[in-house]
């Protein structure tokens, strides 16, 4: 068992990432968020990216406004986090995932 | 080879704002194409007023809206605007409308790097090309603040926004919370500087009063003071404080006064049709009598009246005029006539103003009375009574209604008004005073007319007293020393007719001694006539005396 085996190893973690195009900040996001779960997440992990610019009706339903918009659906409580995760530390916190 | 017309002045875009009276302050609308700021302090009707934007303009003017609400959702917004007579879900169904509700929550959300608000711009470019859309309604964006942390992006994403919908070409209202220093809390005013509205809720001496000020208006005149308006059932409706040019039509036609005197010292005969007159006086002097005589004149030619009693119940009017000989009641039930009363502090000016102007809109009547307009001072300041009374009589000139307006001034020496007076003199085409003539003991009524527009007059001062018949001017007595009133006037006749009877004395008297000497004349005459025949007599024995004496000597 490595260190992130905290209890969150066994909940799946369920996310959905709003991004717009190809938006510099867009692919930031992605790129960040693909390293932090491949780090602490491994395989135990479903993102879902959707780019409001083909798919309008899903920012109206998520109440997106600002873009990128990563939303944590499992495991509760249900987090958004804004920006292009560039400030690690932070998602990790909000995501209470630690190093 | 050109054809030149008319140098054609350039008329800024507008697009109508579906607000009753805003199109005139702002000369045909907002800004085409451009975006304007609303802003104004907490329940001051921004969203209301944005709302009305958006739904007159697809009922009137068949242009499609979306509203994009940062504060209430969708649903409480349809159930808000309801109440004013605006079916949001009828509109948001037949594609005329889309509502989007933005909800920013802070605790759920976390910054973690760079952002930007493309969401919204995505939403918002995704309704207006759903249905369309030429008006745009952004209540309040300012939520937004509150929501995210980052201000340096929050301000550049704002100014982003309004470039798109400029470059978008939408019309769009940006509501704004009124803030401490500056017109809204965020300094919105510095993005949007095409047209900027202050709305204001203020509340002087227990009466609110909201008000809308153009702060500015790139590219397009419009009136500079603040207007007051008003919410009720049909929404925001303002009201020009002045229309900004006087050009009523106008009537030649002349309405009597119902005092048969009075008519008489109009050279006309009358008042013009569609004037304002204005019945000053102080207590007791008749002003109501006189406006009720005319009201019961207009029912009389089946001229629909609105009575406004601010001092008398209509009962009690009904039951004062029956002791004159005036029947009111009988022109109420036959559906003429009708009476308001209220007391003047029931509701601010404006609301008062707006109660004239319901009633107007559905009686239609050709005749008003406002009795008296000077207890209104109770209210307002003088400055607003006067702005209110300007808009009056404008709205009333403008559907051609005679009005008639009493105003109570107080007792003072001079003739010259006081405020009541003051503040509506200007304003009315003509002014009858009512005053009283106080000396020896006793107190006369007396009217008189300081002007008449359009229309020679009496100078003269007229007694008249008013008796279970009603009103009755006096013929004007001269004495030696002026017009004589009351008991002087009585004084006068009763000289007047001991001379008479004198005089008739003196004629009577001397008609008999010319019969006297007539008939002496006729005996003097008589007795020469006798003397005559007697020396006439003598001549003609004296002659046949003659004859006998000759024919005589004949035959000797």
């Amino acid at each position: 068992m490595d260190n992130s085996a905290d209890g969150t190893s066994t909940t799946k973690h369920k996310f959905m990432l709003f991004v717009s195009g190809m938006s510099v900040k867009s692919g930031h996001a992605i790129e960040n968020l693909r390293k932090i779960c491949d780090k602490h997440l491994r395989e135990n992990y479903e993102l879902e990216i959707i780019d409001i610019s083909r798919d309008t009706e899903q920012a109206v339903i998520h109440q997106i406004v600002a873009i990128p918009t990563l939303i944590k659906i499992q495991p509760a409580p249900r987090r958004i986090i804004l920006g292009d995760l560039s400030d690690k530390e932070k998602v990790l916190r909000i995501l209470n995932l630690s190093e | 080879m050109q054809k030149k017309t008319k140098t054609p002045s350039f008329i800024f875009p507008k697009t109508p704002t579906g607000v009753d009276g805003l199109d005139e302050i702002t000369n045909g609308g907002f800004p085409k194409g451009r975006p304007t700021l609303i802003c104004g302090g907490a329940g001051c009707g921004k969203t209301l007023m944005s709302m009305q934007f958006l739904i007159k303009g697809i009922t009137d003017h068949n242009e499609t809206g979306v509203f994009m609400s940062f504060e209430e959702p969708s649903d409480d917004l349809t159930l808000n605007v309801k109440s004013l007579g605006f079916d949001i879900e009828k509109l948001k169904k037949d594609k005329k409308l889309v509502v989007d509700h933005v909800r920013v929550e802070r605790s759920e959300i976390e910054e973690a790097g760079e952002y930007d608000l493309d969401g919204l711009f995505i939403r918002l470019g995704y309704a207006i090309d759903s249905v369309k859309a030429t008006r745009v309604v952004l209540d309040t964006i300012e939520s937004l603040f509150a929501g995210l942390d980052n201000q340096a992006i929050l301000r550049a994403e704002l100014r982003r926004l309004f470039h798109w919908l400029k470059a978008k070409g939408v019309t769009a209202i940006i509501t704004g919370e009124r803030g401490e220093a500056t017109l809204t809390r965020q300094g919105l005013e510095e993005y949007v500087s095409d047209c900027v509205i202050v709305l204001d809720h203020r509340v002087i001496e227990q009466v609110s009063t909201r008000r809308l000020r153009i702060v500015k208006y790139r590219g397009s005149t419009h009136g500079t003071n603040e207007y007051p308006f008003l919410i009720d059932e049909e929404g925001i409706s303002v009201l020009p404080i002045t229309s900004l040019k006087l050009d009523n039509e106008v009537s030649s036609d002349v309405v009597s006064t119902g005092v048969p005197g009075l008519n008489d010292m109009f050279h006309g005969g009358g008042f013009f049709r569609g004037s304002n007159i204005l019945v000053s006086g102080t207590a007791g002097t008749a002003k109501t009598t006189v406006a009720c005589y005319f009201a019961n004149e207009q029912c009389e030619k089946n001229e629909k009246t609105i009575y406004f009693a601010f001092e008398e119940s209509p009962q009690q009017l009904v039951r004062n005029m029956r002791s004159i000989g005036i029947d009111l009641q009988k022109h109420i039930k036959k559906g003429i006539l009708q009476i308001h009363s209220s007391r003047p502090s029931l509701n601010g000016l404006e609301l008062h103003l707006l109660t004239l102007r319901k009633l107007i809109k559905e009686f239609e009547p050709t005749t008003i009375i406002i009795d008296p307009i000077s207890n209104l001072i109770t209210v307002g300041s003088e400055h607003e009574v006067r702005s209110m009374l300007v808009r009056l009589i404008d709205m009333l000139k403008a559907h051609n209604i005679t009005a008639l307006f009493t105003s109570l001034n107080k007792q003072t020496d001079n003739f010259r008004p006081d405020l009541a007076e003051e503040s509506v003199s200007s304003l009315v085409d003509t002014w009858i005073t009512v005053r009283d003539m106080e000396g020896i003991g006793e107190r006369n009524r007396g009217i008189f007319i300081i002007k008449a527009r359009g229309m020679g007059h009496s100078n003269q001062v007229r007694e008249f007293v008013i008796n279970s018949k009603g009103i009755e001017l006096l013929d004007v007595e001269l004495g030696p020393n002026g017009i004589l009133t009351g008991t002087a006037r009585q004084t006068q006749k009763f000289k007047k007719t001991i001379s008479d009877i004198k005089l008739q004395n003196e004629i009577s008297r001397k008609d008999r001694e010319i019969e006297r000497k007539r008939r002496v004349l006729e005996a003097n005459i008589e007795a020469l006539r006798n003397e005559f025949e007697s020396a006439q007599e003598e001549l003609s024995s004296l002659k046949a005396t003659e004859e006998l004496q000759a024919s005589f000597s004949k035959k000797k």
